[in-house]
């Protein structure tokens, strides 16, 4: 580990003019972080011949007090507190010589809390992910994770209902919920639409969701489709005996048209309300609190993450979303699916299912979590996965992403050659099937088809869902993996 | 008549399931004993998807760790209520959730007569809606005779 270079000499540190971060004080390879310190960890691919330690000082210094000269007015500060601190740079496995790619590099950074407005992801973000991206001296920069002290955590509400109240709420324990995306996603008419609302619920689902597009276009004015669900909602609810709902999508241009449709959703008697990620932080936690404060459940559409999370070496990783969202206080976020036909390592989609979901994390490298994360009593996140999912796969769903999450089988029941309601109840009747063997304690991942096929036998929907859908598989390679293998450790 | 998937009330964990035997129910109760979850008999003749509070065929057996003995207190509650709904759920007292972990229907009524639909007509074409089972429209314990 190499030495501080921090010039301790006042005159030398702050004569006028440029000299590099590491001497400024953002490079202290001893620094403790405190338990209160955000830490940041960035995997950083530095320009040619830039030194990573320098690079790592330059983020630290970019994303905290820096500017690219000395600056005397530090003086007037307690400069030294507010600095950000780069204090570990590791070299990332399989990067650099005797491979294909750039070096790369983690840097670890240690951020003091002062740093950062309570309760605002805004502010948050506008450091973290600020100017420093666009900084030359980096060729790419990722956010791979962040440690959130519990003292900063505390100052967020969290999820507006979160897993537990949710599913008292809806009277639903013990298996995932079962949702679908109405389709096709445009061009319905406000009629039309609260049909197929209407079937797939009748059928057996729990939710049914507006699309992340659907806002109010001129096929389906925003009202005329909260009418029409509503009726679906409600005549399916009367029609089966359960609690059901629809995510009615509130997200429009301005916070004052949001708020007006999360209103009249309220009015009309709806659970949920659904907004997108392209909303942006400050509106998501605005209708964070409004949902707690009006007992509306949250859905988010994670809308524009892939153009940011998706290649490994620029932008940032889904785990920070994930975490950022559970502060924000989102009760509902698109996690991905493992075998689906969407991005998703079955370890990474691990990590950030753990991460929405978990009292605390462990820090487990190769399901990509670089940290112990202690979650502050914050509300559980139910994570939804959707995208290419249908019944034939319950048992892998199951196996990969647990009970507590919405699986959303859009095509998958819409999509069924008997029609919708028949739809809903082969995925139904897949999951139930699946919940009852694995509780059984039986070797459900292995065994899966069999089941299903068994279960097949006496229901006819999930025979043509099978028959219909038997050889779809997305096996396609993940961008997004796990740097960090486990090996096996030689046992005497 | 309901004309839903199975023609009655969805509710809990494998109503879409042919109705488990005793040998099923004994391993979901094995299964919520395996978790720690205390497990618990409850019936009512008053099926709203929002009546929470169904009554409870004694305390949750906290301390009763034989599902033979737990399966018992089911039959029992089925014997003394054949034509109410009864369920069992599993409850879980650790931090971070103190909720149920599992609720699954194992009696019905003969006959499911299901719900009405009231719309209320509001301003505009805003809609109030109720769900009333056509059961309670007659007296606690008189429903399903």
């Amino acid at each position: 580990m190499s030495k501080s270079e921090t010039l301790t000499n006042s005159k030398e540190r702050y004569a006028a003019g440029v000299i590099p971060y590491k001497k400024m004080g953002y490079w202290e390879p001893s620094y403790e972080p405190k338990d209160t310190d955000i830490i940041a960890l960035f995997r950083i691919t530095p320009q040619k011949g830039v030194d990573p330690e320098e690079a790592a000082a330059a983020v630290a210094g970019e994303s905290s007090t820096a500017t690219w000269t000395v600056v005397w007015t530090d003086r007037l500060t307690a400069c030294e507190l507010y600095r950000a601190k780069a204090y570990r740079v590791d070299p990332v496995p399989n990067t650099g010589e005797g491979t294909d790619m750039d070096a790369q590099y983690f840097a670890y950074i240690a951020y003091d809390i002062d740093l950062f407005e309570p309760g605002s992801i805004a502010n948050l973000t506008a450091s973290i992910i600020g100017n420093v991206f666009g900084f030359k001296a980096v060729k790419a920069l990722r956010l791979e994770d962040m440690r959130m002290p519990v003292a900063y955590l505390k100052t967020f509400q969290g999820p507006a209902t979160g897993v537990v109240v949710e599913r008292e709420r809806l009277d639903k324990f013990g298996r995932p919920l079962l949702g679908a995306t109405t389709k096709p996603k445009l061009g319905l008419s406000g009629r039309n639409y609260g049909r197929v609302v209407y079937e797939a619920l009748k059928g057996g689902l729990d939710f049914v969701k507006d699309d992340e597009n659907i806002n109010s276009q001129p096929f389906m004015h925003w009202r005329d489709r909260f009418l029409y669900v509503m009726e679906a909602v409600n005549k399916a609810s009367a029609a089966t005996g359960e609690v059901k709902g629809h995510y009615l999508n509130i997200t429009a241009g301005t916070m004052d048209e949001m708020i007006e449709r999360a209103e009249f959703a309220k009015s009309l008697g709806s659970v949920i309300i659904m907004i997108d990620l392209v909303i942006g932080y400050t509106a998501i936690q605005t209708m964070a609190k409004w949902a707690r404060n009006n007992d509306m459940i949250l859905h988010l559409h994670r809308a524009g993450n892939s153009t940011y999370s998706r290649q490994k070496n620029h932008g940032m990783n889904f785990r920070v979303i994930c975490k950022w969202m559970r502060m924000a206080g989102v009760d509902h976020i698109h996690a991905g699916t493992v075998v689906g036909k969407l991005e998703g390592d079955p370890r990474m989609i691990k990590g950030f299912y753990d991460t929405l979901r978990e009292p605390d994390t462990p820090m487990s490298l190769e399901n990509g979590l670089f940290f112990n994360q202690d979650w502050a009593s914050l509300n559980k996140v139910m994570p939804v996965a959707s995208g290419g999912i249908h019944a034939g796969q319950m048992h892998q769903l199951i196996h990969y992403l647990g009970e507590d999450v919405v699986l959303q089988f859009g095509g998958g029941t819409i999509g069924h050659p008997q029609g919708i309601q028949q739809g809903a109840v082969a995925n139904r009747v897949a999951l139930e099937t699946m919940i009852q063997a694995r509780n059984e304690g039986r070797d459900y991942l292995k065994e899966g088809p069999e089941i299903l096929q068994k279960a097949a036998k006496w229901c006819s929907p999930l025979q043509a869902a099978l028959d219909t859908w038997k050889d779809i598989t997305f096996n396609y390679e993940s961008t997004d993996t796990a740097d960090f293998v486990p090996t096996e450790t030689a046992s005497a | 008549m309901m004309t839903n998937h199975g023609n009655r009330i969805t509710q809990g964990q494998f109503s879409f399931l042919p109705d488990l035997t005793d040998d099923q129910i004994t391993l979901q109760i094995k299964y919520a004993l395996q978790n720690g979850w205390a497990v618990n008999v409850e019936y009512t003749d008053d099926p709203h998807p929002r009546n929470t509070y169904w009554e409870m065929f004694g305390m949750p057996m906290f301390d009763l760790k034989d599902p033979a003995g737990i399966l018992m207190e089911i039959n029992e509650c089925r014997k003394t209520f054949p034509n109410y709904y009864v369920r069992v759920t599993a409850f879980d007292s650790t931090r971070g959730w103190e909720t149920p972990r599992m609720s699954f229907i194992v009696n019905r009524p003969e006959k499911e007569p299901g719900y009405r639909l009231i719309r209320e007509e509001r301003d505009g074409r805003c809609m109030g809606y109720t769900i009333v089972a056509y059961s309670t429209d007659r007296p606690e314990g008189e429903r399903y005779s």
